[in-house]
């Protein structure tokens, strides 16, 4: 167990630049935009002589009913986690190409020469690599998005706060707790949703002599188009974009957060049926983000990425070309 | 004595290549061996199968383990430096001894530190920052505070100035080597290392040719440096290899009579690579 903590944080010393500043980066970049946006906004008033907030807004609020207030603090919570769709976004390019090196960089400039005189496993060595993508990872992006997002709703805060409305009396609306849980309890799930992305990016980078992106890309997208062509899927009575969903997608674009809800059809309809629609933020509440996994699609995934991990480790052990 | 690394049959093709040939051989403990052969000729590929890098036919124990099974284990007791540029560039000083002391059970951190602080090396510094010798330094620094019982060291002075070069021999020799370790070394550069050899095994298109200990080589190998008259004697006797030195032959023997020898001129011990050179003649033609 020691051991395995020591390669999980030698996969961070690696790639610190990846997991750890790549989302503190993007975050702030968000940061100083919604800043530069407050700004322009706040000129723009001031010359053309529009008040906002002030005594309206408070009146505004004054007069608002349950349901307005809730939708202000929905408004706020959304704010608030804006910036991890961002995060999201480049933590998933992160993950992709940190899997296509993970096994594949050190026999490049052959210091896998260094880690196999050391007495550990190869089924350890990948099944680091494999926690440092799927938990590492989308937890180190979680905390940033949390930290920028409280950031964020201070800034919102102390601009309000300037128009005379109190800003306590709005932050109190927001649901910054339910929020964070939100995000957390979409690790977990995200781990599981990642792995057949995970194993499928490892194994060609365990497996290829040269360049693992080509193969990672070239294989599943020659697949694709003869199986258009060929219109092979019609023999199991599917559609052909059946492939390009089930197979392509989930090899290679698993690993960005938030696939699984775009690739839920019914997520987003689901949604209304539980009462809050108004509530964007219920797409990734557990309730409604965990019917995933009563999806076949969620365990098969699991399933293959489970035997490719185990494919890649097999590699790490036979490839002796350093 | 008890072995450390016994092979029979040792067997690995590449594609088109015979890597191993059917190779036996057997090393004893608290030994400092030398593999030499010319480029290609099955050195490194011996040595990964020994570390379990490679697959190949026919039996092998290290240390009472099979390096194709046990590897894991195995590797507790096996340390090696496969050349200079194996760290990885990322790795900071302090990264890889706190790594190493972490997941390595018999490494022992004092002494790393110890080795270290000898050097020009800081915690900080990454190995894209170092110079090939401060490489070999940290890694020479981490293997030997590693309580290992055989080293293999792959042409680990390659591209090393002489400085880095002697000093590392040195401090293997004085600071790591003892009866219950053994090292098997592979170079090209003989000289330096035929003074610590206590064995000697030459391998050539991936047979072993001559597996000796350097007593041994005293007494079955010798040169003789003869005068022109005595010259069509000396190459009656068979000599190995023959070279002119100054108007003199020089004439080396396997196995002929000392006196006969020594009545035909000055003898001496030949050198390792003197040696080499005649054993390999025709390696590359």
């Amino acid at each position: 167990m020691k051991t395995f903590y020591w390669l999980v944080k030698r996969e961070f010393w690696e790639h610190r630049g990846g997991f750890l500043w790549a989302p503190i980066v993007t975050g702030v970049v968000f940061l100083v935009l919604n800043i530069m946006a407050i700004i322009t906004a706040e000129v723009l008033g001031a010359r053309h002589g529009i008040e906002i907030g002030g005594s309206n807004w408070q009146m505004m609020i004054a007069k608002a009913n349950e349901g307005d207030l809730a939708q202000i603090g929905v408004g706020l919570d959304v704010a608030m986690l804006s910036s991890m769709g961002l995060i999201s976004i480049v933590m998933g390019i992160v993950v992709l190409f940190y899997c296509l090196g993970a096994l594949y960089d050190d026999r490049r400039d052959r210091s896998i020469l260094f880690w196999k005189s050391l007495p550990i496993s190869n089924t350890s060595t990948v099944l680091s690599k494999v926690v440092s993508a799927t938990i590492l990872a989308p937890v180190i992006a979680v905390v940033v998005a949390v930290i920028i997002g409280l950031v964020q709703l201070v800034i919102f805060a102390l601009v309000l706060s300037m128009h005379h409305v109190n800003a306590w009396q709005l932050i109190m609306l927001s649901h910054p707790f339910r929020a964070i849980g939100t995000l957390v309890s979409n690790i977990p799930l995200y781990a599981l949703w990642a792995i057949p992305s995970v194993g499928w990016l490892m194994f060609c980078s365990a497996w290829a002599r040269n360049k693992p992106f080509l193969w990672a890309v070239a294989v599943p997208a020659v697949l694709g188009l003869l199986v258009s062509w060929f219109g092979i899927m019609g023999l199991f009575n599917l559609p052909t974009v059946w492939f390009w969903k089930n197979i392509v997608q989930r090899a290679l674009l698993s690993v960005f957060p938030g696939s699984n809800i775009v690739y839920n059809d019914h997520a987003l309809e689901a949604s209304a049926d539980l009462g809050d629609a108004h509530n964007p933020l219920s797409v990734l509440s557990p309730m409604h983000s965990y019917a995933l996994l009563a999806s076949p699609n969620l365990w098969l995934g699991v399933l293959a990425g489970a035997v490719l991990i185990a494919g890649a480790i097999w590699y790490r052990r036979v490839r002796d070309d350093s | 004595m008890n072995a450390v690394v016994t092979a029979s049959g040792l067997n690995k093709r590449y594609k088109n290549t015979v890597a191993l040939d059917h190779v036996n051989f057997r090393i004893e403990s608290g030994r400092i061996v030398g593999l030499i052969g010319p480029n290609g000729a099955g050195k490194t590929t011996a040595l990964k199968a020994i570390l379990g890098l490679t697959d190949f036919q026919g039996e092998l124990n290290v240390l009472g383990f099979d390096p194709r099974t046990q590897r894991d284990r195995l590797m507790e007791q096996v340390c090696f430096i496969a050349d200079v540029a194996v760290l990885p560039r990322w790795l900071r000083v302090r990264e890889a001894v706190d790594f190493v002391a972490n997941v390595h059970p018999r490494f022992n951190r004092a002494k790393c530190e110890a080795f270290l602080a000898r050097t020009k090396l800081t915690p900080d510094q990454r190995v894209k920052q170092m110079s090939k010798g401060m490489i070999v330094q940290l890694h020479l620094a981490l293997v030997m505070a590693i309580d290992a019982r055989l080293l293999v060291l792959d042409e680990p002075t390659l591209g090393l100035d002489i400085l880095y070069r002697k000093q590392f021999y040195q401090s293997l020799l004085e600071d790591y080597f003892d009866e219950n370790k053994t090292i098997i070394v592979t170079t090209h550069q003989v000289e330096e290392i035929e003074h610590i050899l206590t064995d000697l095994m030459f391998i050539r298109d991936g047979k072993i040719v001559l597996d000796t200990d350097m007593e041994a080589v005293g007494e079955r190998f010798a040169e003789v440096m003869v005068s022109a008259d005595k010259a069509a004697t000396a190459r009656s006797m068979k000599p190995l290899d023959e070279r002119q030195v100054f108007g003199k032959s020089i004439f080396l023997f396997d196995g002929a009579d000392r006196a006969t020898l020594e009545s035909m001129g000055e003898v001496r011990r030949p050198t390792v690579s003197d040696l080499f050179v005649a054993t390999m003649k025709g390696t590359y033609a």
